[in-house]
């Protein structure tokens, strides 16, 4: 649910990255912090366990610049990827614009890549959304890895309906800002069409 | 959808920032911050230049969302109110209108029972604006929505850094 100031003429939308556990959900936005100029971020929040896994969420808020005079203003969230965190990946999904699924390429993670994708379509219909009528992005992370599984199995596998998908190796920062931009211009377009 | 888009107009803004203002007097409290229960802040009153109110707002939007978690495990309809304490400062939450949280940060300048007093005052006037501002957002034609009018080149430029 974007939420649009028209006295401080601003935008702001909540992007949501989704995935199972050690996707590298986290370091896609410690990847944008770090490479974000200052005047155009605010502080990272990442509220984790001592073994620095996402307990609860991280959180990142971008300011894109201006488009028609309106400021668009970006709150990029990750979910804890761990299975039993269930209730609290549900609470982050409430008011989303726009989810990115990232999947983790390795071979022996395709299961739980399933499972959370099923988790992410189950858990947005509890809050009354339809992952196809969202914007959605996919991202097959960890492109850098020898046991990364070919493209096409994973597409098959995991983007039936052909939704944007981008490699990446999230740790190097390859496809981490391409996949922003494709999910954030996706945002804009349905704030844009739902206008029409 | 189950939440509709929010939409922020001058008016009503100037109205919300009026009662937190009066609030804030009349509650000795040191600042308050309005935030929408997705982490969006609206309104902010008083309070240091060199507060995070992004990060407040989202972690304050995140602690009311799971604090609405337990309420459905343990089948409450919801908990309203919310008191942290601190030493020096102290927070109290309120739900406003279903969807909206008031934050009231707070010292030794005054007391929790004199918050929660003028907090419990508050609240109806910012219910009244806030159901005012969704009518009015529902009743908004589509052909006054300026984004209708945003190009493929106005996206792409927000890219071009």
């Amino acid at each position: 649910m974007s939420f649009i100031n028209y006295s401080a003429r601003e935008i702001n939308c909540k992007l949501v990255y989704y995935g199972p556990g050690l996707c590298g959900k986290t370091t896609n936005l410690q990847f944008i912090y770090t490479k974000t100029k200052e005047d155009a971020k605010g502080k990272m929040i990442s509220l984790a366990t001592e073994t620095e896994r996402t307990l609860f969420f991280d959180f990142l808020p971008l300011n894109l610049g201006s488009i028609r005079g309106f400021k668009t203003r970006f709150h990029l969230y990750t979910v804890p990827g761990q299975v039993f965190y269930d209730a609290s990946r549900k609470l982050i999904l409430k008011g989303v614009d726009g989810v990115c699924f990232v999947a983790d390429s390795q071979e022996e993670r395709m299961e739980a890549n399933l499972e959370s994708l099923d988790n992410l379509r189950y858990n947005l219909q509890e809050q009354g959304y339809d992952l196809d009528q969202l914007p959605y992005v996919i991202q097959y992370n960890k492109r850098d890895l020898p046991n990364a599984m070919p493209i096409p199995e994973l597409s098959a596998a995991l983007n039936p309906n052909k939704v944007p998908e981008y490699e990446a190796a999230a740790v190097d920062g390859t496809g981490v800002f391409e996949t922003l931009k494709a999910l954030a211009k996706q945002v804009l377009n349905e704030l844009r069409k739902g206008t029409t | 959808m189950m939440n509709p888009q929010m939409v922020m107009y001058e008016e009503e803004l100037a109205q919300l920032q009026a009662t937190t203002d009066k609030l804030l007097r009349d509650s000795r409290s040191q600042t308050i911050l309005l935030v929408d229960k997705n982490g969006q802040m609206i309104v902010t009153s008083g309070g240091s230049t060199d507060l995070d109110t992004t990060s407040l707002s989202s972690l304050v939007a995140g602690n009311v969302a799971a604090t609405g978690g337990i309420a459905q495990v343990i089948r409450e309809d919801e908990f309203t109110g919310q008191f942290h304490e601190g030493k020096d400062i102290s927070v109290h939450m309120t739900l406003v209108a279903r969807r909206i949280i008031l934050v009231v940060l707070f010292g030794k300048e005054t007391t929790h029972g004199l918050v929660r007093l003028r907090v419990r005052k508050a609240i109806g006037e910012l219910t009244s604006v806030f159901e005012a501002l969704e009518r009015k957002a529902a009743e908004q034609s589509p052909q006054q929505n300026v984004f209708a009018e945003i190009t493929d080149d106005d996206i792409d430029n927000l890219f071009n850094d």
